[in-house]
């Protein structure tokens, strides 16, 4: 080894460390709370006040998740679904319907095409939590909260996604490929379905995945839209469960396993799917 | 453009357009609409008439107090949350694709994970981490009330920082990704070191993403809501107008709908002029 290189290689083990340091210290402060949830979903009433926070007891997950699933007739069972239904079938015609504004946006000329594109823009910088109240305003003018459709029909609308797939769709749909297409006497929405939402897919994945996480998370709109508790999503359901805690010391255990319950589904959308997000998001960020 | 070409375009626009027209458009002005009435009553117990009251309700907002506390609350938190957040996201996405972690797509995941918990969940599991008696850490939040009057807004900031600092590292790294490696090879050659490259190269190439994350982030202080509702349960010093969205939240329950709907429209525009405005400072270009 030459005299120069050897202080080079020294100084980059050190730097090697430092980064691992970082990124260990980081990583237990990202996984620490859900093993906590995690072992504390293992435990009995009792032991969870009594044992170590972060090691198990008596094992026992799966009567708990039993005991929750029986609670009141399962009532997390429906706000499981529910948050299923309105999750699922918003972020898959909202992607839809995204995707193709986004493709109409990036690939054809039309009159009033800027000034739709800044009303988007404009869309992504008011967000759907401002705009809660007034879609109650308007729901009850017809008699229409407290029904699913008063929490599905906003959740379905995604500016930020339109902003997203034209982005994707300039950089990934390849405009003589269009035109061939066009030769060919191929129509406009056919083209669209068969070549050019294929060649988007990537995109496509990551804005369903985005919009996916927004919708299960959204919070305020259900707060205000519903009062009838068989129509709340599980993140309302858990939220009232934990207001009655302190009258309801029972409720303690099972907000704790259905916090765990209502982690899983995203988890696994996210790892299933993360090849998909992984390569989706880049161009996104970049332009 | 041709009569079909015309039609194409109808039929894939239509379908948002409507529905933003309808659950967007129509709400804002429905909202501004009912912001300009006042209920009347005849008598102390009679039946309640609205009546155009002019701007009587902003002048009602504008003079209070507790909202406009609130909103010196969210502002605070976003001062110091959203860099610190923002910074830690940066330091990971550099570290990530420096060359110097192994086991790059274990981290990214795990970092990725709190992105995952909903907000609500992601409050409830913290407000249990933060309690004297129930936490891991009791010898920190015995020691420290983090629910106290003068913490539990940084509490909140530590709950939200943990939601997504990934998802800021995602979109972070993503950019980073995209750089070509000729662009910093030869600054290596040169001798320059990882901090140098970061700081010379890296950063200001990722400049457009940073933009973005900050974007939301302050889109999202503003919105705070889910944490400051789950913390009630768990701390009195956070009132029914702690934040913004609270106030327009517990107007509404009143319910005073009328004034809840002034709130509304204050707080959706200065949400968009402050991030409009935030565009605009840091990027001459604009956003495309």
């Amino acid at each position: 080894m030459s005299p120069a290189a050897a202080p080079k290689t020294r100084e980059s083990l050190l730097s090697r460390s430092a980064a691992m340091l970082v990124m260990g210290v980081c990583t237990i402060y990202f996984l620490v709370p859900v093993w906590w949830l995690f072992v504390g979903s293992s435990k009995s009433r009792g032991q969870f006040i009594d044992t170590d926070p972060l090691w198990f007891a008596e094992f026992r997950l799966f009567d708990n998740i039993g005991d929750l699933l029986a609670y009141r007739d399962g009532v997390f069972l429906v706000w499981l679904a529910n948050s299923l239904a309105y999750t699922g079938g918003a972020a898959l015609l909202g992607t839809l319907f995204a995707a193709m504004c986004g493709y109409a946006l990036a690939k054809f000329r039309f009159p009033g095409r800027e000034i739709l594109f800044n009303v988007v823009l404009s869309g992504v910088l008011v967000p759907a939590t401002a705009l809660a109240l007034p879609l109650f305003l308007l729901f009850s003018n017809f008699a229409a909260t407290n029904t699913f459709w008063s929490v599905f029909l906003p959740s379905l609308v995604n500016p930020f996604g339109v902003y997203l797939a034209r982005i994707y769709a300039a950089a990934s749909v390849d405009d003589e490929l269009l035109e061939a297409a066009r030769l060919d006497g191929a129509g406009e929405v056919r083209t669209f379905f068969a070549i050019s939402a294929r060649l988007m897919f990537p995109a496509l994945v990551t804005i369903f995945l985005f919009h996916f996480v927004a919708v299960w998370n959204n919070f305020l709109l259900p707060l205000v839209m519903l009062s009838d508790e068989r129509l709340f999503p599980v993140t309302l359901g858990l939220y009232s469960w934990n207001t009655q805690v302190n009258q309801l010391p029972e409720l303690r255990g099972l907000v704790i396993v259905g916090s765990l319950l209502s982690i899983a589904p995203l988890v696994v959308a996210f790892l299933s799917l993360q090849r998909f997000w992984r390569s989706g998001l880049g161009a996104g960020a970049m332009k | 453009m041709t009569r079909t070409r015309r039609r194409a375009v109808l039929i894939f626009v239509m379908p948002f357009g409507l529905l933003f027209t309808l659950f967007y458009l129509v709400p804002i002005g429905y909202a501004i609409g009912q912001s300009l009435y006042v209920v009347r009553r005849t008598g102390t117990f009679g039946p309640a008439h609205e009546v155009f009251g002019g701007l009587a309700q902003y002048e009602r907002v504008f003079s209070d107090t507790p909202f406009w506390q609130s909103v010196g609350r969210v502002l605070a938190f976003g001062v110091v949350q959203v860099p610190v957040m923002l910074g830690l996201a940066l330091v990971l996405a550099l570290l990530l694709d420096s060359g110097l972690v192994r086991g790059r797509r274990f981290f990214q995941l795990a970092f990725f994970v709190p992105y995952a918990v909903p907000g609500v969940v992601a409050a409830i599991m913290w407000g249990f981490l933060y309690s004297p008696n129930l936490s891991p850490f009791k010898p920190v939040t015995g020691a420290v009330d983090l629910l106290s009057a003068d913490l539990v807004l940084w509490a909140m900031a530590n709950v939200v920082t943990w939601v997504y600092v990934g998802y800021n590292v995602l979109i972070i790294y993503s950019a980073l990704l995209a750089i070509p490696a000729e662009l910093y090879e030869s600054a290596r050659l040169d001798g320059a070191g990882h901090l140098r490259i970061a700081w010379a190269i890296k950063i200001p190439l990722v400049r457009p993403a940073i933009v973005l994350t900050a974007v939301f982030s302050i889109i999202g202080t503003l919105q705070l809501l889910a944490e400051p509702q789950v913390f009630r349960s768990f701390s009195s010093a956070v009132s029914s107008t702690y934040t913004p969205n609270l106030t327009v939240y517990s107007t509404s329950s009143i319910p005073n709908f009328n004034l809840a709907a002034a709130f509304s429209v204050v707080l959706a525009l200065a949400t968009f002029v402050l991030s409009f405005a935030f565009l605009k400072t840091v990027q001459r270009r604009g956003i495309q």
